[in-house]
């Protein structure tokens, strides 16, 4: 097998032996890069960065990753390389300040790729459609979408153009994606993972995650990015175990909740069944599980698009044109205020569709009469929805649920209908809205050969419990091994 | 057509912490521009704030000072608007629950002493500085993130005057707790003000907001200016706009904004980004015990301890340092009312010739007790004392020094006034005549003339004596 | 509820962004529909209910008064759209 195949915890291993160098392993993926992305586009900006010129790891005396390779979402700020969250405004953005969990990943030796993967521009989608720089393409058929907005992460994980990779999920964009491609992705607990350097979509649901080719490689990369930072006033001072120590248990008598109004109307016939034969599975190896409700589930996307585009539009006030990015000049004078034509004109003639009708209900959200209506209601719409959950895991362990109602769509196929391109969410969203964590593993393929996820959810800092079921499952199964035939 | 001025004041001020709200850049003046800046105060993408401990703790002392009830349960909120010296395009403020809540402060009027109300008082965070040239502006973003306390009384003030005493009571107390210097020149505390007039009973007129203003004094000329313009607008049956109208100090009127004013929509919500803050009782107490003696208990303690009219007391606590001053001098020399009249009159003088604070000015508590005793004592005349202080500030000799070296002790002894007073009298003939014939205001000239002759040396009230005596 | 171009318009300007006549139009449509889809919210009994607006139950998050490294001026100017000297330069803002 060639080094780019491999996953991380096999280079590892390799490394420690000396049987091969870090460089290797880049020669590798520069050559994969080359030989594939034309066709995938899961990078972004190729030509302006050299692949082969990565941070160089000097700072810890024995890194665990020795210059392991680590492809990093275009809206996770990495000093000195462009980061631009795939938009028009903030292009030519070159970040001071290394985003802590890059920090972190420097000190445990990866190489963190000067290149960054393709997303929706300000991680406003499902698709990888809203990307600046076009839609990446799903390594299992082309004409599909690999999800969103980590889309590019996810494809470059699954067509092995990268070893492991970073996302961020605010309402899935880890998980979806991950199910979409057939790869491993992980949205820990909200405050587990600091948010130093995430340009902020959603300050209350954001999270930085894993995307990985198997469970292992997920536990491994938690270890060096979960914890404690002073910076982010949102991270929670908690002790990271060793996520590693969770794999390779037996999950007899795990009692796994299932929740009905996943599985109703809206789902893809074939993926109901294949998610149904994981349930079992997990039966098969030892697991109770048991129907439960969660009640106020078809309330989870209307509550998402109030506090999600209520926050992002205040999040992204700060694209102006002032102090980064893209600036309007020759300004067309539509108001006497040569201020407010290039605050309107840089903003209007810059964000994508998707940015605008968000940044937009967010405002009216949270507008001078609508407040109390929209706003403050999803909140406490939010409070109910957390309730569900808390109520499932005084019983259960954990709960198991179809990741995606369907599987990839082809590109262009729901950018029409924005609602129906938000209802793609609809099985990933409450889990943010809770603040828990979530995994989404490959388990099966349709008959078109598109894979399909499975998504476990645990309680708050119960990532070991979804490690442990997520790697029992995935050693009885052969998915993990699968890959596309690009 | 009588009216009653109703006007309510809000206060910004700076808190010197040693560094700014939401991130660790130095709160320092006047340095190179954007040179005291992080990603955290320009709010660069990925950036995110958490909130310094001592602004919350000083927050806390002011408000506790002020009288306020200081809630619980606190958070921050995000107020949305776009301006080029607001990096994030929304400011970092406390909306509907903020810190505290219904607090008072009395003010000293002519012969009484009257409560004003305070609404709230919160922390936010400070914007940049804007500097406007011909074609474009220019940013700095050094003030960015600087915490920043807002005072806002409820609308109990009734004058100018009481504007005034509201402001410089404000400001010692602040002072006194050490958090911020409260120079509005310096900008280290900022005054808007809201007036209206209505006639005794009714309900409240139409307001306007004043802006500009960089001085108490000009608070209160800005007032008194928009008492009068609106009295006269609204004898004449005319009505007030509500609108903003700075202060132009030049011409000594208030300027309307002239800017068609959209109503602002702020869109306040929970800044996500910040944990909320529970402040226990215990937390309370600690710096309610933390609390150095205020100006208004001071000033009793001082009219008990010194025997100082309430007048006096007032005087010598309007700045910490001077009434510290004051007692480290009664401690060397217990004449209270000597150590007073001179730092109400000619220290407070040379400081404010000088435009310095008393810590400043270089003298030594010990050595100007030693010049307060040498003029008790009878060593040098009031007058020449006076020019001993000066002295002492510019040369930083001592008082002894001073003297000794300029000869300047008083010439008391009788023989040498005497032969001086005759060479006057000898050169004065008409106004020795003058007072001969009655006129009292001569012997004062004649007392002048020896004090000139004697370089004030004379003690002044020896040589009337004498000179009564002589011309009798 | 209904949402009218006006206030999509309105809206807009509050979020400084300019929608040419076709965007407005289009937007307004798509803003009704999301918001039809939003208005089933209102089914919610939602009394005494708490506001979620912190997910985590953190509290008292605070860090020590001690000055940390600045950018350099360099640094903090580079991605400058107009750098005058050691500032920002903007349009000229009118007060």
């Amino acid at each position: 097998m060639k080094l780019n195949e491999l996953t991380v915890h096999e280079l590892i291993d390799k490394l420690n032996k000396k049987e091969i160098n870090s460089d290797e392993i880049l020669s590798a993926l520069d050559k994969r890069i080359k030989e594939a992305d034309s066709k995938v586009r899961a990078y972004v900006r190729v030509s302006q960065s050299n692949v082969l010129n990565p941070t160089p790891n000097t700072q810890h005396p024995t890194p665990i990753l020795k210059g392991i390779p680590i492809s990093i979402k275009d809206n996770i700020c990495t000093q000195g390389f462009n980061t631009e969250c795939c938009s028009k405004i903030l292009q030519g953005f070159k970040p001071p300040y290394d985003a802590t969990v890059i920090a972190r990943l420097k000190e445990a030796g990866a190489s963190v790729l000067s290149v960054k993967t393709n997303m929706d521009e300000f991680a406003f989608g499902s698709s990888t459609e809203n990307s600046y720089f076009g839609p990446t393409h799903n390594p299992y058929d082309l004409q599909r979408v690999p999800g969103g907005s980590s889309g590019g992460s996810a494809a470059a994980v699954a067509a092995d153009e990268a070893v492991w990779a970073l996302g961020s999920d605010t309402g899935g964009s880890i998980r979806q994606p991950a199910s979409f491609c057939g790869v491993v992705g992980l949205k820990p607990t909200y405050g587990r993972v600091s948010r130093y350097g995430l340009i902020a979509f959603a300050s209350s649901l954001d999270q930085i995650g894993p995307l990985t080719k198997d469970v292992e490689d997920a536990a491994l990369l938690m270890n060096i990015i979960a914890g404690y930072d002073p910076c982010d006033s949102t991270s929670v001072n908690a002790e990271v175990p060793d996520y590693t120590r969770s794999l390779g248990k037996d999950i007899q008598g795990i009692k796994i909740a299932i929740p009905k109004e996943y599985f109703v109307e809206g789902i893809d016939k074939e993926v109901k069944e294949i998610v149904w034969e994981a349930v079992e599975k997990l039966k098969e190896l030892g697991a109770q599980h048991s129907e439960v409700s969660l009640r106020h589930s078809e309330y989870a996307v209307p509550v998402y698009y109030l506090i999600a585009t209520a926050e992002a539009s205040s999040n992204l006030a700060r694209f102006d044109g002032v102090q980064y990015g893209f600036r309007a000049k020759n300004l067309r004078p539509k108001t006497k205020n040569q201020l407010i034509d290039m605050y309107t004109q840089t903003r209007g003639d810059s964000f994508g569709q998707e940015a605008k009708r968000r940044i937009i209900l967010g405002t009216f959200a949270l507008s001078h009469g609508y407040y109390d209506a929209y706003y403050l209601r999803a909140l406490k719409v939010r409070t109910l929805i957390k309730q569900d959950f808390d109520g499932i895991f005084n019983n259960f362990d954990c709960i198991a649920t179809p990741t995606s109602p369907t599987s990839a769509f082809k590109i262009g196929e729901k950018t029409k209908d924005p609602l129906k391109m938000y209802l793609s969410d609809i099985y990933t969203i409450s889990v943010n809205l809770a603040g828990i964590p979530a995994i989404s593993l490959p388990c099966g393929f349709t008959k078109k050969g598109l894979p399909v996820g499975l998504q476990i959810m645990a309680k708050p800092f119960n990532e070991e419990m979804i490690f442990r079921v997520a790697h029992a499952y995935e050693q009885s199964t052969p998915w993990h091994t699968m890959r596309p035939k690009l | 057509m009588n009216y009653e001025t109703v006007i309510g004041l809000e206060v910004h001020v700076h808190l010197n912490t040693k560094t700014k709200a939401f991130c660790g850049c130095s709160t320092e003046f006047g340095n190179e521009p954007n040179s005291q800046v992080c990603p955290v105060c320009l709010g660069f993408p990925g950036s995110l704030p958490v909130l310094n401990k001592t602004a919350l703790e000083y927050a806390i002392k002011v408000a506790v000072a002020l009288n306020c009830k200081v809630q619980e349960y606190t958070k921050f909120d995000r107020k949305n608007y776009f301006y080029p010296d607001l990096p994030k395009n929304y400011q970092i403020s406390q909306y509907d629950l903020p810190l505290s809540l219904d607090g008072f402060l009395d003010i000293q009027l002519e012969n009484r002493k009257k409560r004003i109300s305070i609404r709230r008082v919160h922390l936010e965070e400070d914007a940049g500085k804007l500097i406007h040239k011909q074609e474009l502006s220019l940013v700095d973003f050094n003030r960015t993130g600087v915490p920043l306390l807002e005072i806002v009384s409820e609308p109990d003030i009734n004058s100018p005057q009481e504007a005034y005493a509201y402001l410089t009571t404000l400001k010692s107390i602040i002072e006194y707790l050490g958090v911020s210097d409260c120079d509005m020149e310096k900008g280290s505390l900022r005054c808007d003000a809201n007036i209206s007039l209505r006639k005794k009973g009714m309900a409240l007129g139409t307001k306007t907001e004043l802006k500009n203003m960089n001085s108490f004094k000009s608070v209160k000329d800005a007032l008194s200016f928009e008492v009068e313009r609106q009295s006269e607008l609204l004898s004449k049956g005319k009505s007030i706009i509500q609108e903003t109208r700075l202060w132009d100090a030049k011409q000594a009127k208030t300027i309307s904004l002239r800017t068609k004013e959209e109503a602002k929509d702020y869109r306040y919500f929970p800044d996500p980004d910040l944990s909320p803050f529970f402040i226990t009782k215990d937390i309370i107490q600690e710096i309610e015990g933390s609390l150095p003696e205020l100006p208004p208990q001071r000033q009793l303690r001082l009219i008990k301890e010194y025997k100082l009219s309430e007048y006096e007391a007032a005087l010598i606590t309007s700045e910490r340092d001077i009434a510290d001053y004051f007692e480290e001098c009664t401690k060397i020399y217990p004449n209270a009312k000597a150590v007073f009249n001179w730092l109400s009159g000619p220290m407070l003088c040379e400081l404010n010739s000088r435009s310095l604070k008393i810590r400043e000015l270089g003298i030594k508590t010990a050595d100007l007790v030693e010049l307060i005793k040498f003029l008790q004592e009878g060593e040098v005349t009031n007058l020449v004392a006076k020019e001993v202080l000066r002295e002492m500030v510019e040369s930083k000799k001592t008082a002894k020094q001073i003297i000794d070296e300029k000869g300047l002790s008083q010439i008391s002894d009788k023989a040498s006034l005497e032969e001086i007073a005759d060479l006057v009298i000898s050169e004065n003939a008409k106004s020795v005549a003058d007072y001969k014939a009655g006129k009292t205001n001569a012997l004062m000239f004649l007392v002048g003339q020896i004090m000139r002759k004697s370089e004030g040396k004379a003690n002044p009230r020896t040589v009337q004596g004498i000179l009564k005596k002589k011309l009798q | 509820m209904a949402i009218d171009k006006g206030t999509v318009k309105y809206v807009a300007h509050l979020a400084r962004i300019e929608l040419d006549a076709k965007e407005l139009e289009k937007l307004s449509g798509q803003l009704q529909g999301i918001l039809d889809f939003i208005d089933r919210l209102k089914k919610v009994d939602i009394k005494n209910i708490p506001p979620t607006s912190h997910i985590s139950p953190i509290k008292n998050v605070l860090r020590e008064d001690k000055p940390r490294q600045s950018l350099p001026v360099g640094k903090a100017l580079e991605n400058a759209p107009d750098k005058q000297g050691s500032f920002f330069g903007v349009p000229k803002v009118i007060e």
